[in-house]
This record gives structure tokens, sequence and C-alpha cells, in this order.
């Protein structure tokens, strides 16, 4: 049984930046990564605006040192470098001295080769390799592979935008239990054709910069990432006089029960979360300081999470912002790129701005933090909502 | 530590399971590659008009729990936990294939919706309108495994009284066809009933739907007590002994305490090798007991092998159908389940007799 969920390491790879220190830089300087899509053949080129990692798969595979055979799809390949990135922050060097496993985030999988090969597996043999990387589960085996990952326990989560705050909090709970000693937590999730045609049809995409919380707010823009961190119990940090970042200190996942995609008008399953996660970490609403908003910037999300943290922390709402407007939306890498930028705001004293924000949505009188704010944080609440009503909070702090 | 006891139980699967007041009492044989399940009057569960709206797995997903929650007595639970492979094939295919099929124009958004991996386990919260934890597990074999974990994480820590867990996953034809591609499915149209003695490679593939409530609370109508599950990302035949050895020597067991060990042989003459290292070895003494020649294999099947080993738990019944040895064994008390796919995402389960 282990009392604290120490996070020692952390990987990042989104359209701001290639890893955490560049990732860190864009947000304090308030640099975005929106722009149209360049490596993918898309009709909706010029209709929407998206997250776009710069690198292309075969320097993505360069990096890695993978030779030309492999049958990594580009979410792979992000979540093994931001993977790699964490193991290294962790100062790791034998992955196997203490019971490690892996938890994984991801909702778009292999469908980036599915679906540039889904007819012409049939007919080239040189294609087929991509076929047994299309399900959820093959990213995450090929990510413990490239950590060393051999024996223990290894799985991933999809529960939508929702998932990577999901695989951190089945992770801290497997710390908790002593199930594992130390546990490699994230997500993974590429740009396809699949996701934006699918959130195209929903209406829900943004044809230009997306504003969260704003009144005049019209849609998400899509992004790709991957993060990872890596969470260790006190038996480890005490024997290996380790350096920690950070604690996973409370968590929350409800069901809205509302809608198959669209969130509830008064935020219940998003209210239920945050009200978990405080529980969870023995906090009151006073006790956290600033939370980074799951704010896609669609009509429905902001309005429904908006009501929620009203009717959690009451008047007096802790300083918010959302982070959507420099990343974009990364789906099942949202939770686990918004836990590095909680992190990081913890040990900087920083909030960021909400970029892109222009006038107060009329149904409540709130407003997110719209310039760089340095200020003592203690803790730092993060929202991840997704589809099928999947509401997530995960609280970190300073202190255990 | 509170105890994790299986209440309830919901199956839809290629033999008529879902009717829980049979056994296998009416076996259905298929000669073929690719078998489907064998279907409830859906209707019967589900408003008619939700019936012909869902998509086949969700429908199934949601019959099958229905069906478990059913069997435990209950109306709603604190937790829903699902395990897939694949999440929902068929509307997956169907949405890429109209990306491509008509360049990205003219598309709607009821497939994309159905097509995400945690649209059953919302779907079931629609349904109930529960309000509690939801978690979809995605990762092959284990995906069943996964979820089984969390809830007993969930149900020994008191951060819940009662669960309902389960394994879904369902057939696409695009998906069938590319897996024919890769030798995953048998080659040529096979006797289930013959298949665990096959020596060619790929398995029959299966679709099903498996459900169970999982509590902390011991009912006289309970079917089993779940002591432990462990996962391996991977294991090479000859680690696989060590690791069951090590297995029942963290649970206070050894072999001669095992009743019975139900094996998830798919008739893949090429990894059904990682079974015989306990079949014909450790567990060569043991009552051995299969089940995917009657559901086929599918990353989900494992729930299917949690749905058998809790019947036998309960009713104290086997089945000849199951039996892969013949020991003369009278009750079973400790049941252990082992299953992997392709040599990876390798599982044990333990089971007691309540």
């Amino acid at each position: 049984m282990s009392k604290g969920v120490a996070i020692t390491g952390m990987g990042i790879i989104s359209a701001i930046g290639n890893n955490v220190a560049e990732n860190y830089q864009s947000l304090i300087n308030g640099e975005k990564g929106i722009s149209r899509v360049s490596k993918i053949d898309t009709i909706h080129k010029d209709a929407i605006m998206v997250g776009e990692i710069a690198s292309t798969n075969l320097e993505l595979e360069q990096q890695l040192g993978l030779t030309p055979d492999n049958n990594y799809s580009r979410t792979a390949l992000l979540g093994a470098i931001a993977a790699k990135q964490a193991i290294q922050d962790a100062r790791i060097s034998d992955i196997n001295a203490y019971k490690t496993g892996l938890v994984s985030a991801t909702s778009v999988g292999g469908m980036d080769m599915t679906e540039a090969y889904y007819y012409d597996y049939l007919e080239n043999k040189n294609t087929q390799k991509y076929i047994e990387g299309h399900h959820a589960g093959d990213s995450t085996q090929k990510i413990a592979e490239q950590l060393g990952i051999k024996k223990s326990l290894v799985t991933t989560i999809s529960t939508a935008c929702s998932s990577a705050a999901n695989a951190i909090m089945f992770g801290a709970r497997l710390i908790k239990s002593g199930k594992l000693d130390r546990v490699v937590v994230g997500g993974a999730d590429c740009l396809s054709k699949f996701t934006i045609n699918g959130f195209k049809t929903l209406m829900i995409l943004s044809d230009t910069y997306n504003t969260p919380f704003d009144e005049n707010r019209k849609g998400l823009n899509l992004g790709e990432a991957a993060a990872f961190l890596v969470l260790e119990s006190d038996k480890v940090i005490a024997a290996e006089k380790k350096e920690v970042l950070g604690y996973v200190k409370g968590y929350g996942n409800a069901n809205d029960a509302y809608h198959q995609t669209a969130s509830s008008e008064n935020g219940d399953g998003a209210t239920l979360a945050m009200q978990k996660a405080i529980k969870v970490a023995a906090y009151t609403a006073k006790d956290i300081d600033y939370i980074n908003a799951h704010g896609t910037a669609t009509g429905n999300n902001d309005l429904s999470e908006g009501r929620a943290i009203l009717r959690v922390f009451g008047e007096e709402i802790p300083d918010f912002s959302s982070t959507k407007a420099y990343t974009g939306h990364t789906l099942a890498a949202a939770g686990a790129i918004e836990a590095v930028y909680a992190v990081l705001a913890l040990q900087h004293n920083i909030i960021y701005p909400n970029l892109n924000f222009k006038t107060q949505m009329k149904e409540f009188d709130i407003t997110p933090q719209l310039e760089l704010k340095e200020k003592e944080l203690h803790t730092v609440l993060s929202n991840s909502l997704g589809f099928g009503g999947n509401c997530s909070t995960v609280i970190f702090s300073k202190e255990q | 530590m509170s105890a994790v006891y299986i209440t309830g139980v919901g199956s839809i699967s290629s033999q008529k399971t879902f009717d829980n007041t049979e056994f296998l009492k009416e076996i259905f044989t298929y000669t073929d590659n690719v078998i489907s399940v064998v279907n409830p009057n859906y209707k019967e569960y589900i408003p008619p008009a939700a019936a012909r709206r869902m998509a086949k797995g969700i429908k199934m997903g949601v019959v099958a729990s229905r069906i478990a929650l059913k069997d435990a007595n209950i109306e709603n639970v604190d937790a829903i936990i699902t395990g897939t492979g694949m999440g929902c094939v068929r509307d997956s295919e169907k949405f890429v294939s109209a990306i491509i099929d008509n360049n990205e124009q003219y598309l709607t958004p009821t497939s994309f919706i159905q097509s995400t991996h945690n649209t059953v386990g919302g779907q079931i919260a629609l349904g109930l309108q529960c309000k509690g934890y939801n978690f979809t597990y995605v990762h092959a074999s284990v995906s069943f495994e996964s979820a089984l974990l969390d809830a007993q994480l969930q149900l020994e820590n008191n951060e819940a009284d009662t669960i309902l867990i389960g394994g879904v996953d369902e057939h696409g034809d695009h998906t069938i066809t590319i897996h024919k591609l890769i030798n995953h499915i048998k080659p040529e149209k096979t006797e289930s009933t013959k298949v665990l003695d096959s020596k060619t490679e790929g398995a029959i593939f299966g679709e099903g739907a498996n459900f169970f409530v999982v509590s902390t609370k011991k009912q006289d109508s309970s079917y089993a007590e779940v002591i432990a599950i462990q996962t391996y990302n991977t294991l090479s035949e000859t680690e696989v002994s060590h690791a069951a050895q090590l297995f029942l020597k963290d649970n206070d067991l050894t072999i001669d305490d095992i009743d019975a060990i139900v094996l998830g042989n798919n008739g893949d003459v090429k990894y059904d090798t990682f079974y015989n290292e306990l079949s014909l070895n450790l567990f060569k003494e043991t009552q051995q007991i299969c089940y995917k020649h009657l559901c086929g294999e599918f990353n989900t099947a494992s729930s299917f092998g949690v749905w058998l080993a809790s019947k036998i738990l309960k009713t104290q019944e086997l089945p000849d159908v199951v039996r892969l040895n013949k020991k003369s064994i009278s009750n079973f008390t400790t049941i252990l389940l082992y299953n992997q796919y392709r040599g990876e995402n390798h599982s044990f389960t333990l089971l007691r007799k309540c």
C-alpha cells in the first residue's frame, strides 16, 4: 500500500512542442500550434484548423530508430516518443527493477493506417502489416516494448476525450493498492480522417481558431499529441531518493447519463467528477488554486462545464483557463497533455492564459484567466469530459 | 479488504447462454470459420424502437447487462466497467468505408457516434441513468480482465459496493476479411466440436457479450468469489508455468488446490502450445476445461470463460462438452483460468465457490 502517488517524470509531444521544455515555452509565450491541415489529404483542409505536430512519420520513425518494416501507426510513434521522454525524465535506468506497468489511452489507435489502406489490404501484401496495428491496444504494446516493460501489467483505456485522465486515475489506484510500484500513465492520439469527418458531421469543428468559454465560440480544433507521466510509490521514492515533480492527489470519474455525445446543460457528470476528486484528495473546494478546464470551445461543453464549476465552487471560483486554444483538442491524449501542463503550472507557480477570449458567456458571470499569471500554487484541478457522458477530474498537488 | 463476489451473470454468445435457467443444455455446433451469436429476443429486454436503432454490439452489451442485473436482483450499480478489444466494429467500418467511398462527402454522424469504444458503457449508463464511474478497457485479450481488476480494486477498497462489468466484441465483415489475409482465422471451414484438435493455424472467430454484477455483498444466489486477477504483457511459453506457480503462491495456493483449470485453447496450432505448457505438465492431473470451441475466439472471449467457471462453481455441474480430460472430481471449490491471444496479453484469474 502506498499513501502517496508521486509524479517523477513527464514526457510530451504536441503541436506546441516536441518535449516538456518546448511545450512550457509555448504556454508562457502564448504561442498557438493551430494551423491548416498539412499531412492529411482531406477535402476539409480549408474548412478547419488543427493542432498538427510538425514531424512526419518518417522523421518520428527515425527518431525512434525503427526499421522500415515497422508497423507503427502515428499514434504509436507519438506515444513511444513521449513515454520514452517520461522514463528518461524520471531517471529510470532499469525499468524492471520495480514492478512497473503501463496504462495508456487512445481513441484513434491505428485508424490512420486503416483508413489509408482499407481496400489496399485486399490487394497489396506490403500494407497488410498494419492490420494488426489497428486495435487500440497495439499502440500501447508498442510503447511497452519501447520502454522494455515485458511481463508486467499493460493495458489501454478508451473513453473518448477523458481517456488519458482515466489512465492516470487507474494508474494511481494501482500504486495505492500496491499492485504496482511504478506505472507509466498517459495517452496518444494522432489526427485522422476518421475523427476529422466524425467531428465534422457533428458540426462541432471550428473553421478558425477555437475560443474557449467565449460567447461567440463556434467549435473545437482537433489536435494530435501524446503525453505520459511516471507515477511511483512512496517505497520507490524513498529507496531511490527521487525528486518528486508533484502528486496525483485526487481523482474522480462520473457518467453524465444524459446523451451519447452531448453533455447535460447543468453539468451533472462534470459536477460529480469534480466533487469525487476533491473528496478523494480530502480537500474542500477552497483548496483548489487553479482549474485547467476541459474548455473545448464547443457550445455544449463550455456551457456544461461552466455550470458544473459554478455548482462545485459557488461564488469563489478559482482561476481557470483552457489550454485547447494552444494545442487543439487532442482527444484521448487531452487528459495527459493537460496533466503535464498542470504539473508545470505547479512547478512554476504559473497560470496559463485562456487564449482567444473576447466576450463573456451570457449564461453566467465568470471569465477565465486571460493573461499569464504568477501565483503561488499548491493544487491544480484538471477536467476532461468525453463522449458517452464520460467525465473525469484529476487533482495534482505539490504536497503529498 | 472486502471480498468480491459475482452475484449476477448475463451472456449472449454462440450458444444459448442468455437463459440463466439453463446451463449448456442444448449445444449449437457450427461448421465454419466465423460464427455469430445466438440472439435472444431483444424486444423482451429493450423497447422495440431502440432494438431496431441500436447497433449489434451495443444491443448485445445492453441486453447482456440487463440479464446480469436481473439475475443479481438489482436495478442499478455504483459503476460500469466494460472491456472490448475492437469497440463497435460494424459502425467503425461503416464510417470508414463511407469516408473513402464518398470522398468525405454526404456523411452522417450516427455510425461515428456508435463507433467509439465506450459507446456500450455509455448506452448502459443512459439506460440505467447511472451517473457512477464508467470506464472502458481496450487492450486486446486482457480487455475484460482489466475491467475485472479495476472492479476488484474498487470493491476491495470500499470505493464501491456493486459494479457491473462486461466484455463485448462483435463481428465486422471487413475486419473478418482482412484478418483472414493475415492467418488469424482458420483458412477452412471447421467443425466447432473438433476445432481444438485442429492442426492448422488461426482460430474460429466468434463474438459475444458477457456481463457480471460483482459486489461486496454475498447473497445465497452468488456464483463465485473473485480471488485474484493478474495480467502479463508478454510471457514466453517456458515462462507461463513459472508465472502460474508464482500466481498461485502469491495466493497461498498450490496446484493441488486447483479443482479445475479453464484454458483458452482455440485450436490455433501455433499458439495453443502456451496452453499445452500447463495442460501437459503442471496441470496434467487437474480437470481441464475449454470453451472457445463453443464461443469462438474474440478479444473478450475470456469473459465467456469466467461465465463458464462461475456457472460451474454455482451449480457444481460440469457439462461434458467443455471437458478436455476426465478426472474424478465431484466438488469444485477453486478454479483457475488462463488465457492469451497469439502469445500476448496473458491472464490468470482465480475464482472460488462462495
